[in-house]
């Protein structure tokens, strides 16, 4: 009984989490006729999969996602490599500037993306990249880089170096060691990390909106869902259709790999 | 953040590692020399610094330059734009509509932010005192919450408060507010500013709350008990024991929700462009319609400039932190 308050507390929480999640689900289930009536039902009194055909048979539905996952899994590919590198160097040598380059990408961390939009846009530019999906693959990657430079590093540190050394004793080279005996345990790590990348690129607006202006076809999810109430008039069906596929992968990634949420989180201590 | 690691990293490290570290120190090679790593490090590092020198430095440079001279469509297009001094900045600074959004800007962050932290340290707290059970179920939605896409869940709040078929609208209705019978949310500049801080908060939550909470589990058990032998009462533990305790990421997520809110535009962007009437119009949102609405890159790479002015005063109070947990680290 003293428990009561908590578990009220425990239960409201969840609701207050999951009811947008579940509105937005159940509406995409339901019939045209039962989302535009002024007493909507809690549950869907008929079921319909109309408003997902809709959503996956409108113009360039097929291309936007491709598009996207090509950006942002390029975007976390390229970040783990070059933020493998970097974070070696810096938990594993010792090297003038070492302090210089964490302070460096601390800062970078911080960056102001939201102000770099119209520099970034003139660079893009004038160098015939505007457009085009590497340019936003290239900023994603810039984005999600600090991060996981940071979150790598404290994986790595947390590796004891003897391990490494006794391979290298044992006649491996420094990088078969860091290969054979380092990396393996890395695993929770690199895939903490490629999560947040994963999560920033897939949701990322500003830049997809922003510089993907002329050619229709390199657009991304995101900016095809902000324009779709006005592809579809008021067809909040398959609006909340095309929310739920876009979701989707990231709630599905994200559940998958929570426990390695939680530990990246506290490895690293910072949001992507 | 230090303790925190401790406790997570060996679990993810695996256990037989650690067994066949102990006889690994009798065969170690010679450590070694600082001077002697050669050109490795810098070959490692190089990709991701020419990366933040092209991508961060070099457009950050430019907006700058940008911010200082006469850019309108004319320079965009032919390329001549003239250094006019701070002209921009003057421009700016003296307009009373840009103080009225300077000052919307800093209630809009107070307010996300006072909600966020108290919201995710009762989360936090009510998490840690749950079963194992429920803790999960609990842990688990504010994860999904967390990976609900912005743009998407933007959608959904628009939907949720849709003015005829709103189910919030429904809901008060049936609870007896008849005044809420087709009540349009986003054509009052309060409503639509209440609706953006309710959205920003139900996105801002889960990853406080889940690493508020992971500072928590770290705190020994022994404190509470001895606490409580002295008959200090909740809120007195959570006073004296806890919360200087968690006080670094406290003080980390509090500087890192300051920036986040500071900076917040898709949503804005998506639910409102900033409307209705420039109700909820802040710092970003107003940058983003005077460079690209107006064609004034000038007077947006200023506002933009200043918005990082601002913000730096909040990055001090960061650096200062993140320093204190990771200065031995470095």
């Amino acid at each position: 009984m003293r428990r009561l308050p908590l578990h009220l507390a425990a239960t409201l929480t969840v609701a207050i989490c999951l009811f947008p999640v579940y509105w937005m689900v159940s509406t995409a289930f339901k019939p045209s006729p039962d989302i535009q009536t002024y007493h909507p039902r809690l549950v869907p009194r008929r079921w319909t999969l109309e408003h997902f055909r809709t959503a996956v048979d409108a113009d360039g539905f097929g291309l936007f996602w491709r598009n996207s996952v090509l950006v942002t899994l390029g975007a976390v590919l390229l970040a783990l490599v070059v933020a493998l590198g970097a974070a070696y160097a810096v938990a594993r040598m010792r090297w003038r500037g070492r302090r210089q380059f964490m302070l460096a990408v601390f800062i970078a961390q911080m960056a102001p993306w939201e102000s770099l939009i119209i520099p970034v846009y003139i660079i893009s530019r004038d160098t015939g990249m505007l457009d085009r999906l590497p340019t936003l693959t290239l900023v994603y990657f810039m984005i999600t880089l600090p991060f996981t430079v940071v979150v790598l590093r404290g994986f790595i540190a947390g590796i004891p170096p003897e391990l490494e050394e006794a391979a290298q004793v044992d006649g491996c080279t420094r990088a078969a060691a860091f290969r054979k005996v380092a990396l393996p345990l890395l695993a929770p790590g690199l895939m903490a990390t490629s999560l947040f990348g994963f999560i920033t690129a897939w949701n990322e607006f500003t830049y997809a909106n922003f510089l993907i202006i002329k050619q229709q076809d390199s657009r991304t999810l995101p900016v095809w869902l902000s324009s779709f109430q006005s592809t579809f008039g008021t067809d909040w069906g398959a609006t909340m259709a095309a929310s739920t596929l876009f979701a989707l992968p990231a709630l599905i990634i994200f559940l998958a790999l929570q426990r390695h949420v939680t530990a990246g989180l506290a490895s690293g201590g910072v949001k992507g | 953040m230090s303790t925190v690691r401790e406790r997570s990293l060996p679990g993810s490290a695996g256990r037989s590692p650690a067994r066949r570290m102990v006889q690994a120190p009798s065969r170690r090679p010679p450590r070694r020399d600082p001077g002697r790593a050669g050109p490795w490090p810098y070959l490692l590092i190089a990709p991701a610094v020419l990366g933040m020198l092209y991508l961060l430095v070099y457009p950050l440079v430019r907006a700058v330059l940008i911010s200082f001279q006469d850019f309108r469509l004319r320079q965009l297009i032919v390329g001549d734009a003239e250094f006019v001094g701070l002209r921009n900045y003057r421009t700016l600074l003296s307009d009373p509509q840009f103080w009225e959004v300077v000052r919307r800007t800093f209630l809009f962050m107070a307010v996300d932010v006072v909600v966020i932290m108290a919201l995710s340290t009762l989360v936090s707290l009510m998490v840690e005192r749950l079963g194992r059970i429920v803790r999960t179920l609990v842990l688990s939605s504010l994860v999904l919450v967390w990976a609900v896409p912005v743009v998407a869940a933007t959608t959904v709040f628009q939907w949720l408060f849709h003015s005829e078929f709103g189910i919030v609208n429904e809901t008060l209705t049936g609870l007896g507010l008849s005044s809420f019978e087709s009540y349009p949310w986003f054509a009052h500049g309060g409503t639509a500013f209440t609706i953006v801080v309710v959205l920003i908060v139900w996105q801002s939550v889960p990853f406080a709350a889940v690493t508020l909470y992971s500072a928590l589990v770290t705190v020994p058990a022994e404190l509470y008990e001895s606490a409580r032998m002295d008959g200090a009462g909740p809120v007195r533990i959570f006073r004296s024991v806890t919360f200087p305790l968690i006080r670094p990421i406290f003080m980390l997520v509090l500087s890192l929700e300051v920036i986040w809110t500071f900076k917040a535009f898709v949503q804005i962007w998506v639910m409102t462009r900033g409307g209705p009437g420039g109700a909820t119009t802040i710092l970003p949102v107003y940058a983003v319609q005077t460079a690209l609405a107006g064609q004034r890159y000038d007077l947006g790479s200023a506002a933009s400039m200043i918005t990082v002015l601002l913000m730096s005063g909040v990055l001090v109070l960061y650096f200062r932190q993140l320093f204190r947990q990771e200065g031995e680290h470095l």
